[in-house]
């Protein structure tokens, strides 16, 4: 029967699917005795927050240099540069923030976390602390998820602050659009609560799906050095297409 | 390292979490208006259009071109088929006299609309719950377009209900 399921790729994946939503309610049974281990979620907070500080504010500055650039030339056609930093903004908070620190989370933490963990089984640490009674999901698994779901909207709110400074090094600074009138139209525009935080609600769902897809993954990795570098590569590929599908089901509910 | 000494990563993992909130306190005050959210500190006054073309809630509410409010909500009136418009004006704005005027302008030529208010010289002035009587409803661009196309040309003005000979040989 199982060769069977394993053989039928389509079968396999809802499968894949199932397993992982077994493991997210694992996951969720396990937090209450992870906290016990604050000091491990503290760590991995520093491992996967912290440690993608520099990607994700260089990347956010760029991004908001980029848009300002591009927003301008297209807005010039109807002659609305005005609405630069409006739509800087508003680009940056409801899309761009949520969905590229999402994929650069991915890239940086979600790997590491990915083969962290996946070489932890293949050198049988998991095994070892399952034989001390120390529940892996609860002391491995759990902070690391915990984790990531914190440190998502965080990095997001850096990127996006970042990005509006870079758009307004780019469109005030270099393309000479008014002070006044980029800050003036852009708070008159963006909500708090409509913006703004619907970017955090996204960033939450994408720290929760992506983190789920790395630690997954890692977990389930075959113990040998090409299947935990397999592994991390899906969570890559996984991650990216779950983080766009949400995006468009997110957006679409929110807006 | 003794079970109290500090762990290295506390204070790198605690500057982060500052970090990012006060990122998020940033964007919360610089980027949006803040009178957006506290709705509090304003009256409400009504006022009833024929047409608000395509006026939004938000939209804001200016006197002499100085923003002074926004619009806070906009209904259909059952019976009168009105626009009931509900304009949230700021405290601090207490002296506008209760026979103003209200009119729904566009922005530039193709921009956002927004709710200008021509002062009156009542010497009463708007209370909470005050309806302005005197308003004067959207322009219509595609009005204009039509007046213009069946009238032949900017020189026969829209109002006349005689038309010029001229207008009336060539429109036909």
């Amino acid at each position: 029967m199982n060769t069977l399921v394993r053989r039928n790729w389509f079968l396999n994946g809802i499968a894949q699917v199932g397993e992982c939503g077994l493991f997210f309610l694992g996951i969720l049974v396990a937090l209450p005795k992870s906290l016990r281990y604050f000091r491990e979620i503290c760590r991995q907070v520093w491992f996967v927050g912290a440690m993608s500080l520099v990607i994700v504010m260089t990347c956010g500055l760029f991004v908001g240099m980029v848009l300002a650039l591009q927003l301008y030339y297209t807005l010039s056609i109807f002659g609305g540069t005005a609405a630069l930093g409006t739509v800087v903004a508003l680009s940056l908070f409801r899309e761009l923030g949520p969905v590229v620190t999402a994929l650069l989370f991915a890239g940086r933490a979600g790997t590491a976390v990915t083969a962290e963990i996946g070489l932890m089984r293949a050198t049988d640490q998991i095994d070892a602390m399952e034989m001390m009674a120390v529940d892996p999901i609860a002391y491995v698994v759990a902070p690391r998820y915990l984790a990531g779901v914190i440190a998502m909207p965080l990095l997001m709110c850096l990127f996006n602050a970042l990005g509006i400074l870079g758009g307004h090094l780019v469109g005030v600074t270099w393309l000479g659009v008014d002070n006044g009138t980029f800050w003036g139209n852009m708070t008159s525009t963006v909500d708090l609560w409509k913006d703004i935080i619907d970017g955090v609600w996204k960033s939450l769902a994408f720290g929760a799906v992506v983190t789920l897809i790395a630690v997954f993954q890692g977990y389930n990795a075959p113990p040998t050095s090409e299947g935990v570098a397999y592994s991390t590569t899906r969570t890559v590929v996984f991650s990216a297409i779950v983080i766009l599908a949400v995006d468009f089901v997110m957006t679409a509910f929110l807006t | 390292m003794t079970m109290n000494s500090r762990p290295s990563y506390a204070i790198g993992t605690g500057l982060f979490i500052l970090l990012g909130f006060a990122a998020l306190a940033y964007l919360a005050t610089q980027t949006t208006s803040v009178a957006n959210v506290h709705q509090s500190h304003s009256y409400l006054v009504k006022a009833r259009f024929s047409n608000i073309g395509q006026l939004k809630e938000r939209a804001p509410v200016k006197i002499a071109g100085v923003r002074v409010g926004s619009v806070q909500s906009i209904q259909l009136e059952r019976g009168k088929m009105d626009a009931l418009v509900t304009l949230a004006i700021d405290d601090k704005y207490d002296d506008i006299p209760d026979d103003s005027g209200a009119a729904i302008f566009t922005s530039g030529l193709l921009g956002d609309q927004y709710v200008g208010l021509q002062p009156g010289g009542s010497p009463e002035n708007l209370k909470n719950g005050d309806e302005i009587v005197l308003t004067q409803s959207a322009m219509q661009l595609e009005d204009l377009i039509g007046k213009f196309l069946v009238n032949g040309g900017p020189k026969s003005s829209s109002s006349g209900s005689s038309t010029p000979p001229k207008s009336a040989s060539s429109g036909g």
